[in-house]
């Protein structure tokens, strides 16, 4: 279910009519003003730039980097080829917000891409897609037919000197691929498998070439900052925390789903919008930023507004927006136990301490969830997972730590009583 | 430059240095695995973190670029506990079955170990079995004991050219395996053992045979092809275990070739022989060095005194030191012959220049160039080192062109091929020429004849790759000099050099090839062709080590006496009337010249095997026995001296000019395009069971052509193949080679199955079998 508050991505979208997404639809809503707007007024790439950077967008692929710096980084009198590439890979567990973005509203992406490659001077752009979402991929090059045969994508847009190519791409389904040099590998047909930076994208990126990564939402996110500028974009959400966001919002709530909302909402307000928790029970705790996240207690949570600011203050990251909500049946040891597993499982396995520390957590973890844990196990999970945590290639062997440090944090006595009891002081649902 | 500083040491370093490469400098150790500075930087096993100030979190030295002001603290608590950190993630699945791992003893990893491992593990769950692989014949795999490293994968991408190794699976899945069912096949596979910081990979002859400890280590150098690669040689209780490459950047760089790793297997066969053999009535019998030496005197003398001196001749393989070769030719000297020869596989010997044919210019000047031609070469076969350092060359932005008789893979990207028949290569190197005249208008020297020469495309791009370059060079190949007219090959090669301003090199076939020009060891021409009543062979298998091979046996069956010296008794059994067993490199001090010209002496690195002596002392008896003059010598250095004093330099000369113009080829049917197959090279590549058991060897016997050319034989790929030079018949295997020129079929040589073929490059009866 997607419920669309307030915000810019799905602005008009109308989710139980099927032809929504399709250009006319979108056209009639504002779609493809913005790009219009840049080409037939003659707005310069700096004139963009300065927009973005004003709306203050941040990244929404979890690391929440200024998108309008990000940006300006790609050298745009690079005389050789550049290219500007679209993170549809979306795996974190509790993330499903960039699916729906395809399937419901692709031009925006399509438009915002395009809106990227005019203001950085690149002439070709890919969108890598999760593997496993094979009629979201088709969707999306339906999308491209579209705008393609409309004019508003390849040779010469709208009859001006401005060409700008974008190509559809599927991946297989692994995580790892969502960190952007491991994406690019596989986009190049190689093991997907992070790169060691420096160099970053923005120098060296697709096929060594200078190259500007950003998530779905990010770029769906463009043409309402340019139609209605920057500053309008930054007011609907808080200082520095510009914009809406999408919530994917999962676990013991009544109502499931995406919801668009500015930056800057309530917990509490966000909560309510999903219905409450499920069955009138109790909220345990909340993981609000997709699986590698810190887990936030329920007290802590209801003092905080989603936006970055916010929850980081708080101890956990607002990262791809993915609010996981646990009520006071969830066994925490358990739930790191599921956790701890898809980091191991998604390991890409190159680096050392991510490669053996990851097994060596969830094993852990598993033990103690199987009523043999040892009393030194916290401790030995908190170490090991020092020995992980700033010591990796990429930001997965954090990942696979943030959680275990969060419920170690909060939930330590549930563990501890696993250990010592053999059992679970949760009720069970 | 940058100035920073490194455990509060004070250096510059250049910009585009990295944190390692700085520490190096200064003779700081920063732990590591995955690092290697002849492979790219992967950054996986996180050994070298370092403390950077300024820097929230521990970096990887390998992979961080200086930056001017940094500071580093590689012994800090924060770099420590990082190193430490990474050693017990390593640990934890490792087997630790170091009692029984051919790596204890020189393993990196239990070495770091000591210094960063923990006396226990804090690791209790269940460890990791890996599945072996099947890598061939040459390497041994444990892969339980890997450390995901990636040095053997990025090798073989980066150093021999092809990804014959790779890691599939995900995380704690990640496996080093091969394609499937595939093996490593490179030419230079056996370095990934030297790489590989554990004892995942091992040497698989080698395995479980001594402890790393009980090795002493000796250094020595190649015996096989012209490149001199230095080795480390591992001797345990007076036998050769094990060779490993010595660093030397200006030759082999840290690496060998299979053949100089695992050619020792030789050293140790049950064909040795221990002590000299004269058959008396047909029958072989042992006999004391004192009355087989006898025996040759009486006989040699007998022979001249009926049949004059010319009626003996000698031949050597150029394998066979520079002492060796000296005292051979001043033995043949002082019985009044000149008859004695080294190019056993040439067939024309027509080429004069004023000095040893040599590269031209050092190993590193060559690979130097901006562009080069080769011509007439198995490049990986022939020289597989020159071949990876001319790939690394292409990668840094060299051209590479070749005029050749085959197309095979280099494994790299070549800015020009003209591939044409073996006996069309003076054409082929014409034609560039003529392209190169045409393109930069202007002419070729009188006497080159370009009456005739038709300019292709192919032509055109090889005489392309000169254009706008300074230094240049042309080298011809082993398939150049086996060639029936390399006399004007050479010649043509040189006008090309001389017009397009490059350096004329020839690679050497052998260990010591230049090395015999310089004894005078050459000069004879074929002494089979004419049979002789009397043959001294040195370290010469007759059949296996000539162009054409039966000729020579039939040369040495009807002579009436021949004299073998060498380290098998099998290599003379059929043919000779004395066989000495003589050293090996191994046994024996004596020197090696390389292609650069450079003189390379050894030591024996272990005792000469039973009875067996030094070759040069041999020969020092004889011309006592003989009564000669000038043989006291007491040491082979005294020999070495003699030979190379002056200025060897000097010595050398490429320089040919020669008439060289078009010839008809042969009006119909097929050419032999005849090749010594990489691990035939040699007595001791021969007798080497590693390396007869690889992939190379294996297919070395098959006969190669291109689709039409089979089509027009009626022979297909996979079937069987009959072919006949002169009395000489061979049943083969058939394979498709794309590769081939029309009406060329492929067909080795030195082979047992190919031995009573006739010449390299000349016609062949091909029909079905
Ligand atoms: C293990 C891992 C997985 C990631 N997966 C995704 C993903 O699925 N989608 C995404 O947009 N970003 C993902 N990222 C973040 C990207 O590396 C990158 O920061 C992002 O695509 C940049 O876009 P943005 O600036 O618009 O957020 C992942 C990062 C890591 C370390
Ligand atoms: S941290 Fe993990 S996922 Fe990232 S590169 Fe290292 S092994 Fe691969
Ligand atoms: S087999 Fe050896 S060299 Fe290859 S990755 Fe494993 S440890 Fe490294
Ligand atoms: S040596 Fe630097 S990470 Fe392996």
């Amino acid at each position: 279910m997607t419920v669309y508050v307030k915000g810019v991505v799905f602005e008009g979208v109308d989710f139980d009519d099927p032809n929504s997404w399709k250009i006319d639809a979108y056209i009639k809503r504002g779609g493809y003003a913005a790009l219009k707007k840049i080409l037939q007024e003659g707005i310069t790439q700096d004139a963009i730039i300065a927009e973005m950077k004003a709306s203050a967008l941040r990244g929404r692929g979890g690391a929440g980097f200024p998108t309008g710096l990000k940006w300006s980084f790609m050298p745009r009198s690079f005389p050789g080829q550049k290219y500007l590439v679209c993170n549809t890979d979306e795996g974190e567990p509790g993330t499903f917000k960039d699916l729906d973005i395809i399937v419901n509203n692709p031009h925006a992406l399509i438009e915002g891409m395009i809106i990227g490659g005019f203001a950085m001077g690149i002439s070709v752009g890919y969108n890598y897609i999760h593997g496993e979402v094979f009629e979201a991929y088709q969707r999306f090059e339906a999308a491209l037919e579209e705008a393609r045969a409309a004019g508003f994508l390849g040779e010469r847009i709208l009859g001006t000197d401005f060409s700008f190519q974008l190509h559809g791409h599927h991946g297989y389904g692994a995580y790892i691929c969502g960190e952007e040099t491991a994406l690019l590998e596989s986009l190049e047909g190689k093991k997907g498998q992070p790169r060691f930076k420096p160099p970053f994208p923005a120098s060296f990126g697709l096929y060594g070439k200078p190259t500007t990564i950003n998530n779905t939402e990010t770029f769906a996110s463009v043409p309402y900052i340019i139609r209605e500028g920057g500053q309008k974009f930054l007011e609907l959400g808080k200082p520095n925390n510009g914009g809406t966001k999408l919530f994917s919002v999962s676990g013991h709530v009544n109502r499931p789903g995406n919801y668009e909302i500015p930056l800057g909402t309530p917990f509490s307000e966000l909560l309510e919008m999903c219905g409450g928790m499920r069955g009138g029970k109790k909220l345990k705790a909340v993981i609000p930023g997709g699986s590698s996240a810190p887990v936030l207690p329920a007290d802590i949570m209801m003092q905080c507004t989603m936006d970055y600011d916010s929850i980081a203050k708080a101890g956990s990251m607002l990262g791809s927006g993915a609010v996981i909500v646990m009520d006071e049946t969830t066994c925490m040891v358990k739930a790191l136990e599921r956790l701890s597993y898809f980091y191991f499982e998604e390991s890409c396995g190159q680096c050392t301490p991510c490669r053996e520390g990851t097994g060596w957590l969830y094993r852990v973890v598993h033990r103690i969830e199987h009523g043999q844990g040892r009393a030194e196990d916290l401790d030995l999970l908190l170490s090991v997972g020092a020995n992980i945590a700033g010591r990796t290639i990429c930001a997965l062997g954090d990942a696979a730590v943030m959680p275990v440090q969060g419920m170690l944090k909060h939930f330590r006595a549930e563990f501890e009583h696993h250990i010592e009891h053999k059992n679970c002081v949760a009720p069970g649902y | 430059m940058l100035e920073i500083e490194i455990d509060g040491k004070k250096l510059t370093v250049p910009g585009g240095s990295t944190v390692m490469d700085a520490a190096h400098s200064v003779g700081v150790h920063i732990p590591h695995f995955c690092y290697h500075k002849k492979l790219s930087i992967a950054a996986n096993c996180r050994m070298c973190l370092v403390q950077v100030e300024k820097a929230p979190k521990p970096l990887p030295a390998c992979a961080t670029p200086v930056t001017d002001g940094m500071k580093v603290h590689t012994h800090s608590d924060m770099a420590v506990t990082a190193q430490k950190g990474v050693m017990e993630f390593l640990l934890i699945n490792h087997p630790l079955d170091c009692p029984i791992c051919d790596q204890g003893g020189e393993c990196q990893l239990q070495d770091l170990a000591v210094g960063y491992g923990g006396s226990a593990s804090r690791y209790e769950e269940e460890k990791r079995v890996v599945p072996n692989k099947n890598l061939g014949p040459l390497i041994s795999t444990d892969m339980t004991r890997c450390i995901h490293c990636s040095r053997c994968v990025r090798f073989t991408e980066e150093i021999a050219g092809y990804q014959e190794l790779g890691m599939p699976g995900r995380g704690e899945h990640t496996e080093v395996m091969t394609f499937i069912g595939k093996t490593v096949d490179s030419e230079i596979s056996g370095n990934v053992i030297d790489l590989c910081p554990v004892g995942a990979l091992t040497s698989k002859p080698f395995r479980y045979s001594a402890r790393a400890w009980e090795l002493s280590r000796r250094k020595s150098v190649s015996p096989h092809d012209g490149l001199g690669a230095n080795l480390v040689v591992q001797v345990k209780d007076h036998r050769v275990k094990r060779v490993l490459p010595l660093e030397n950047e200006a030759i082999n760089e840290c690496w060998i070739a299979d053949r100089d790793r695992f050619s020792y297997e030789a050293l140790n066969s049950e064909e040795r022989l221990t002590k000299p053999l004269i058959k008396q009535g047909g029958v072989w019998q042992e006999a004391d060095w004192q009355s087989a030496l006898e025996y040759v005197v009486h006989g040699l003398k007998d022979i001249i005194a009926n049949h004059g001196a010319d009626s003996i001749a000698a031949v050597a393989t150029e394998q066979a030191t520079l002492e060796e070769l000296y005292l051979l030719k001043q033995l043949f000297a002082g019985l009044g012959s000149q008859n004695v020869e080294t190019r056993l596989r040439a067939a024309d010997f027509g080429l004069k220049t004023q000095g040893a044919t040599w590269l031209g210019q050092s190993i590193v000047d060559f690979v130097g160039s901006d562009a080069v031609l080769v011509v007439g070469s198995t490049l990986r076969k022939e020289q597989p080192l020159i071949a990876q350092r001319l790939r690394q060359a292409v990668k840094k932005g060299a051209k590479l062109a070749i005029v050749n008789s085959h197309g095979d893979d280099l494994l790299t990207t070549l800015a020009g091929e003209l591939i044409v028949r073996p006996d069309q290569l003076v054409e082929g190197v014409l034609a560039v020429i003529k392209a190169v005249t045409e393109a930069r208008g202007v002419a070729a020297p009188a006497h080159i004849d370009l009456a005739g020469v038709e300019v292709t495309d192919a032509a055109r791009a090889v005489a392309a790759v000169f254009e706008g370059k300074d230094k240049t060079s042309i080298a011809l190949g082993n398939l150049a000099q086996q060639n029936p007219r390399y006399a004007e090959l050479h010649a043509a090669a040189a006008a090309l050099a001389e017009l397009v301003g490059a350096k004329l090199g020839v690679f050497a076939a052998a260990a010591n090839s230049v090395g015999a020009q310089l004894a005078g060891a050459t000069g004879a021409g074929n002494v089979f062709a004419q049979p002789k009543k009397a043959y001294v062979l040195l370290n010469t298998e007759v059949e296996f080590d000539t162009a054409n091979g039966a000729e020579a046996l039939a040369a040495v069956q009807q002579a009436d006496m021949v004299v073998a010296l060498g380290s098998f008794g099998s290599c003379a059994l059929e043919h000779a009337d004395v066989i000495l067993p003589v050293s090996p490199f191994s046994e024996t001090s004596g020197t090696f010249v390389n292609v650069e010209g450079k003189p390379q002496s050894f030591n024996g690195v272990v005792r000469p095997l039973g009875e067996t002596r030094p070759a040069w002392k041999v020969f020092r008896v004889l011309g006592n026995l003989l009564g000669l003059e000038n043989f006291g010598f007491n040491s082979s250095e005294e020999v070495r001296d003699l030979v190379l004093a002056g200025d060897v330099a000097a010595k050398l000369s490429n320089a040919a000019v020669a008439p060289v113009a078009v010839k008809a080829q042969a009006a119909s049917g097929v050419v032999r395009l005849g090749e010594v197959p990489i691990y035939q090279l040699d007595m001791l590549t021969r007798r080497a069971p590693a390396l007869q058991a690889t992939a190379d060897a294996l297919a070395a016997s098959q006969l190669k052509a291109n689709a039409a050319t089979l089509a027009k034989l009626g022979l297909a790929h996979g079937g069987n193949a009959q072919v006949k030079q002169g009395a000489g018949v061979a049943t083969l295997a058939v394979a498709l080679d794309a590769g081939l020129a029309d009406d060329v079929v492929r067909v080795a040589a030195n082979l047992p199955a190919t031995r009573a073929l006739g010449a390299l490059t000349a016609a062949i009866e091909v029909t079905q079998a």
